[in-house]
């Protein structure tokens, strides 16, 4: 199957559900096609493509379509049922890059100290302990569990320095979905997650969401933390050579450290999972 | 605390504020309006703290401003006592120089600012015109601070910084954030560029997301021959 093909089969995110600030008819695109989101007077919507109907559901405060006339079905995230979490779209950020760029550097940890300084990282704590990456064969996702790494501020929360524990999961190829440590509670922890609208293979518009346990920070706060750190992100992957996400293992030289981007792109390779990617070493050239 | 800040960190007028009382060493209360995406700071609630539905916001017990070129002026004259940041009333020329690059940060905030949020949250612009604007306003201030350079002036408006230097910094050096192959990267502008340098050099600079610190180096990153040479 090729990428494309492949990637009409997933759902992706495209607005945030009931954002009064929509207007009644709001143009975007996927997979490099145009499409069009209507909201009606009722509240509910519909997307249209080139006078074709493309299916919608709402799931975790977004809207989500997909070209599929038989999709796969959207991946479950079980905390999104806890009714005492506070659930935090956090808007959308375009990028110029891959989507599955977006994804990778949401998975690296190893950058947090020199991109994030003084809040996800700070020198000279820049190790990488050993951690544990695998599929989940039944979901078909990749895990990667036993993530730990000394954070100033891990949330919004936080007052003082952590040790902060992260499991990874990438339930679909533009999706990736984080469990941290909550600064203020034990028992329970944080999710934050990076949903990505393909725009083409080389543009993405990113959702990211939250669904804390956090009854202190205002939400404006809460959703400011998210945006900065993206934010400091963005500037870095736009300028990545080369833009596509490198399949082939002669391209570039991963470490111990990268295990989890490692394990992402050969599960892509193995899922056909290529919109956005770049397959061939000779390709570097064109960058 | 000397003031409230009503914030939004990605803002690069927010940013501007944010940097000088940092430089100044000027304690504040900073409150976080959320810009995007529910565009809080025109709710009803904002509004009635300021009318003018923009951030930044500075609040004192006797005055609202909605402007940063104010709120520049104002941090200056009551926080600065090297009179370096606004010249001393006896130089008008220099008052004037001030001014008049103060008033050219608000063309950087026309143009490359409204490039930038329609690159990060696609706010609709003309988005053609105000690219060549951009890309106008970034030659203006290339060929100035070329000029200055032959003089030994490493600032908009002569040998040290003033506020003129703070309110046009933040978009200049965002001007990445629009993304490449609009002619607005850094890399055409070396006068710009040196300019960038001074400015992250002052003491208490600080960063926003788009606007890195110059890397420093750690004690254990300097080769001890170079650190021997550096002493002899």
């Amino acid at each position: 199957m090729n990428p494309i093909e492949r990637a009409k089969q997933d759902w992706y995110p495209i607005a945030i559900v009931n954002d009064p600030r929509r207007p009644k008819f709001y143009a975007t695109r996927v997979l490099g096609r145009d499409i069009v989101l209507e909201t009606k007077m009722d509240g509910s919507v519909s997307v249209l493509s080139d006078g074709e109907h493309w299916k919608t559901i709402e799931a975790y405060d977004h809207i989500w379509t997909t070209p599929s006339e038989n999709p796969r079905p959207l991946f479950s995230i079980p905390e999104a049922s806890e009714r005492d979490r506070r659930f935090v779209p956090c808007g959308v950020v375009h990028v110029r890059c891959s989507p599955l760029r977006a994804v990778e550097n949401f998975l690296d940890i190893a950058h947090f100290p020199f991109v994030h300084t003084d809040i996800l990282g700070s020198e000279p704590h820049t190790e990488v302990v050993p951690y544990k990456v695998d599929i989940d064969e039944t979901k078909d996702e990749v895990i990667a569990t036993q993530v730990k790494f000394f954070q100033p501020q891990a949330a919004k929360s936080a007052n003082e320095g952590i040790v902060t524990e992260y499991t990874y999961r990438v339930p679909s190829p533009m999706n990736a979905i984080l469990y941290k440590t909550c600064p203020t509670r034990d028992d329970v922890q944080d999710v934050i997650t990076l949903f990505v609208q393909p725009l083409d293979e080389d543009n993405c518009a990113v959702w990211p969401w939250m669904a804390l346990y956090d009854e202190e920070s205002s939400m404006a706060d809460m959703v400011e933390f998210q945006q900065l750190i993206f934010l400091q992100d963005r500037n870095i992957l736009e300028n990545q050579i080369p833009k596509r996400l490198p399949i082939d293992p002669k391209m570039e030289i991963p470490t111990r450290a990268d295990l989890t981007s490692v394990a992402y792109r050969r599960w892509l390779k193995k899922n056909g999972a290529l919109y956005g990617a770049l397959t061939h070493a000779v390709d570097q050239r064109a960058g | 605390m000397e003031f409230t800040l009503y914030d939004y960190a990605l803002s690069g007028n927010c940013y501007k504020i944010r940097l000088f009382a940092s430089i100044l060493g000027v304690d504040y209360e900073k409150i976080s309006v959320e810009f995007h995406p529910s565009a809080d700071h025109k709710s009803e609630a904002m509004l009635q703290v300021s009318p003018a539905g923009t951030l930044p916001i500075l609040k004192t017990d006797e005055m609202v401003l909605s402007e940063t070129q104010a709120m520049l002026f104002w941090m200056a004259k009551k926080f600065d006592r090297s009179g370096m940041w606004w010249p001393k009333d006896d130089n008008p020329v220099a008052q004037a120089f001030v001014l008049q690059w103060l008033g050219f940060s608000g063309d950087l905030t026309a143009t490359i600012g409204q490039a930038r949020l329609n690159s990060l949250f696609q706010t609709p612009i003309d988005k053609d015109k105000i690219i060549k604007a951009s890309v106008v306003a970034l030659r203006r201030l290339e060929a100035h601070l070329t000029e200055q350079s032959f003089e030994q002036k490493k600032f908009l408006a002569g040998v040290s910084p003033t506020i003129a230097d703070l309110a046009c910094f933040p978009y200049v050096a965002l001007s990445g954030d629009v993304g490449a192959g609009f002619g607005l990267e850094h890399d055409n502008y070396p006068a710009i560029r040196n300019w960038i340098y001074e400015i992250k050099s002052l003491p208490g600079f600080i960063a926003m997301p788009g606007i890195f610190e110059m890397h420093q180096l750690k004690d254990h990153e300097i080769d001890p021959a170079e650190r021997f040479r550096a002493k002899g």
